[in-house]
């Protein structure tokens, strides 16, 4: 019996419809969630399944609307909010750390703020430094919010119904590259428990930790590398904040090796936590010392040669790996790759705009 | 005689209301010296007139959000005097635990979401509940609270968008004092920027009145209330008032020459509490026995409130990662 597969696109809009379906104090709201194109498709019919009051377009005024939901939220209703691209939800930023992120410790635990904050992370096709941001380190910093990264259209759908039914305010953050991805979905109600990492791939020699789009780079490394018999596990975080650290540590500590991929910036970022986690915990334990891959501290500039300088490859995984055993790099071509691809489209087919 | 009875008997409690405020803020200045009361404070001596017209217009039951300005406002409410005083204590027993102080207090119990000093931030926040209680069917109202400062701030004009857009039962009242911190008006608004005209352009009814005259206060606010409770959506509400302290702290700051002192005379000519117990006591709506009789009720009922505010624990350290997320009940 085969599993039904869909799309992590068509995934995020199932989970939105079954959790509103089972909890009539959810609303969702968006600009464009009702509209022809459905933010990529994953509010498609959701106006016409709950009405136009809980399914709403809003004004465009990203800072407000999340002072709304975050009020709703106070008094007992449990907002989905989605925006389009990430870069705006900086304009947001006010009021998901000053008010959404606070309220329930500064309040002594008198309102919580049950709000699902869905944001899409762009990559490449020329969208330039405001239309591709990384933003997990960002949310990932303050205490009170919570951060999941869905890798595949199972957890994008049992990660959000979480998300929608926790009682924090949760950030979901859905790499734009992954909305076409297949995989195998349960229909109706299920979760994926919130601050839990799943084992993605089990290996024994080298711990690759990434979330959302870089464990797919992972895993496909990971494949590259058992190639050449090296072992790798595969963690995929599934949630950013709160952190899984037995599970890293515990890998870390077993395979003595330990990479951190992230697609955000290298300072200051997910992978530098990671490797801090690491360090901490499982230095007695390591081999070699820990790396991480990300894109450098710059701004991905619109044009394409400029872009495939900014982006790391998996290419980029296999040889920071090789180069742990002292085994000399490889080149794209030995891998596989073509060299003169490009970095920032999914594959060769794709055309834009996004 | 028996409307004007009951007339009358508001107006003594309308006068008591503001005499109770004020004399919780004295008190507070007089003791903050003391070093236990470790928390900014904004005080609201001098704007009483306006939280207590306000909450007179309001049900126990519609809520309010507030600003770093917002101990009026929550005693006007009816947010309970004991556990308020024991936040600024920083008390377990305080209205947040001793995790807000002056800035962030609290009374679900009367309507009370909470207040923000981040200026501009409640807006939205009063117009998301005004949002929720739209989706209930229910006839709640929201007021919020904020300064003249606040209407420079984008989101004043996103709050005002979405509360006409859906017409919600939102009643945005602005406090102006002519200041922010130490900056005038002139300085931060052109001369012919109306607040009023920018809450009418966006769709909304409004309204304005003298801030330091409690029943012009009411009524412009009671008109608001039905308004909303009948259908007919957010007003705008803009009250003149003077604050008579420093913007933070418990002292006076006219030496600092901020203020022109002519103008600082006339504000404090026309205070709110004196100038409303002047009538009383000269129309003979309030003697002098009963005037005293209050003034030794509220003396007792603050010092109660300190007391106890004294005699309470402060919070164990190990409850320091309490409510960073949401306990499960």
């Amino acid at each position: 019996m085969s599993a039904r597969t869909i799309t992590y696109a068509e995934a995020l809009r199932e989970g939105t419809a079954v959790a509103m379906a089972a909890d009539p104090s959810t609303f969702l709201m968006g600009l464009g969630v009702p509209d022809p194109k459905a933010i990529f498709g994953t509010t498609t019919g959701l106006q016409a399944q709950f009405g136009a009051e809980r399914v709403l377009d809003m004004p465009t005024a990203e800072n407000g609307m999340t002072g709304v939901a975050i009020g709703a939220a106070l008094v007992g209703k449990r907002p989905i909010m989605v925006h389009q691209r990430v870069d705006f939800t900086l304009l947001a930023l006010d009021q998901i750390a000053n008010s959404a992120a606070k309220w329930s410790t500064m309040f002594n635990g008198q309102g919580s703020v049950p709000l699902t904050i869905r944001m899409i992370m762009g990559r490449g096709w020329g969208q330039g430094p405001q239309h591709s941001q990384n933003l997990q380190a960002t949310y990932g910093h303050f205490p009170g919010l919570k951060v999941v990264m869905p890798s595949t259209p199972h957890d994008a759908k049992g990660l959000l119904i979480a998300a929608i039914e926790d009682n924090n305010p949760t950030i979901v953050l859905e790499h734009r590259w992954l909305g076409n991805t297949i995989g195998a979905v349960p229909e109706g109600h299920y979760s994926i428990e919130l601050g839990k990492a799943r084992i993605a791939r089990s290996g024994n020699d080298v711990t690759l930790a990434a979330s959302g789009y870089s464990t797919l780079e992972s895993l496909r490394a990971a494949d590259l590398l058992a190639q050449d018999g090296i072992d790798c596990e595969v963690i995929d975080l599934r949630t950013i904040k709160p952190l899984d650290s037995a599970t890293i540590v515990a890998s870390a500590a077993r395979t003595g090796r330990f990479v951190a991929v992230d697609s955000g910036w290298k300072t200051f970022g997910i992978a530098g936590e990671l490797i801090a986690l690491v360090s901490e915990n499982a230095f007695g334990s390591l081999k070699t010392a820990p790396v991480r891959i990300t894109p450098p501290d710059a701004y991905v500039p619109t044009t394409q040669s400029l872009a495939n300088a900014f982006y790391p490859s998996t290419t980029t995984i296999v040889n920071a790996v090789r180069a742990m055993y002292g085994l000399a790099p490889k080149t794209d071509l030995e891998l596989g790759f073509d060299p003169d691809r490009l970095l920032d489209v999914p594959d060769a087919s794709f055309r834009g705009p996004f | 005689m028996i409307a004007e009875g009951r007339r009358n008997q508001r107006l003594v409690a309308l006068y008591r209301e503001m005499l109770r405020i004020r004399l919780v803020e004295e008190t507070i200045a007089d003791r903050y010296a003391e070093q236990e009361m470790r928390c900014p404070v904004h005080l609201s001596i001098g704007q009483e007139g306006v939280a207590v017209g306000v909450s007179a217009a309001l049900r126990r039951d519609d809520y309010m959000i507030s600003t770093h300005r917002g101990h009026a406002h929550y005693l006007a409410k009816g947010g309970d005097l004991r556990a308020f005083i024991a936040e600024l204590y920083g008390r377990e027993t305080g209205c947040s635990g001793g995790r807000g102080g002056s800035m962030h207090i609290i009374d679900r119990s009367v309507g009370m979401i909470g207040s923000t000093p981040i200026v501009g931030g409640s807006l939205p926040i009063a117009v998301g509940t005004a949002f929720s209680t739209r989706l209930d069917g229910g006839d709640r109202v929201t007021v919020v609270y904020f300064g003249d400062g606040t209407t420079e701030e984008g989101v004043f004009l996103e709050a005002l968008n979405f509360a006409a857009l859906k017409a919600l039962n939102v009643i945005f009242v602005c406090e102006n004092n002519g200041y922010s911190v130490y900056s005038p008006l002139a300085v931060r608004q052109h001369p012919n920027r109306s607040r009023v005209a920018i809450a009418a352009a966006n769709g909304l009814a409004t309204g304005t009145g003298d801030g330091n005259d409690v029943v012009a206060v009411y009524d412009a606010t009671k008109v608001a209330v039905d308004r909303a409770r009948s259908g007919g959506g957010p007003t705008f509400l803009e009250f003149d008032t003077f604050r008579h302290r420093e913007h933070c702290g418990p002292f006076f700051d006219d030496d600092l020459g901020y203020r022109d002192p002519a103008f600082v005379a006339g504000w404090l000519a026309r205070d709110p509490v004196t100038t409303l117990e002047r009538t009383l006591l000269a129309d003979g709506t309030l003697d002098a026995a009963s005037q005293s009789e209050i003034v030794s009720e509220l003396r007792a009922e603050i010092d109660d409130a300190f007391a106890f505010a004294k005699a309470s624990p402060f919070p164990p350290p190990s409850d320091l990662f309490r409510h960073i997320y949401a306990e499960d009940v």
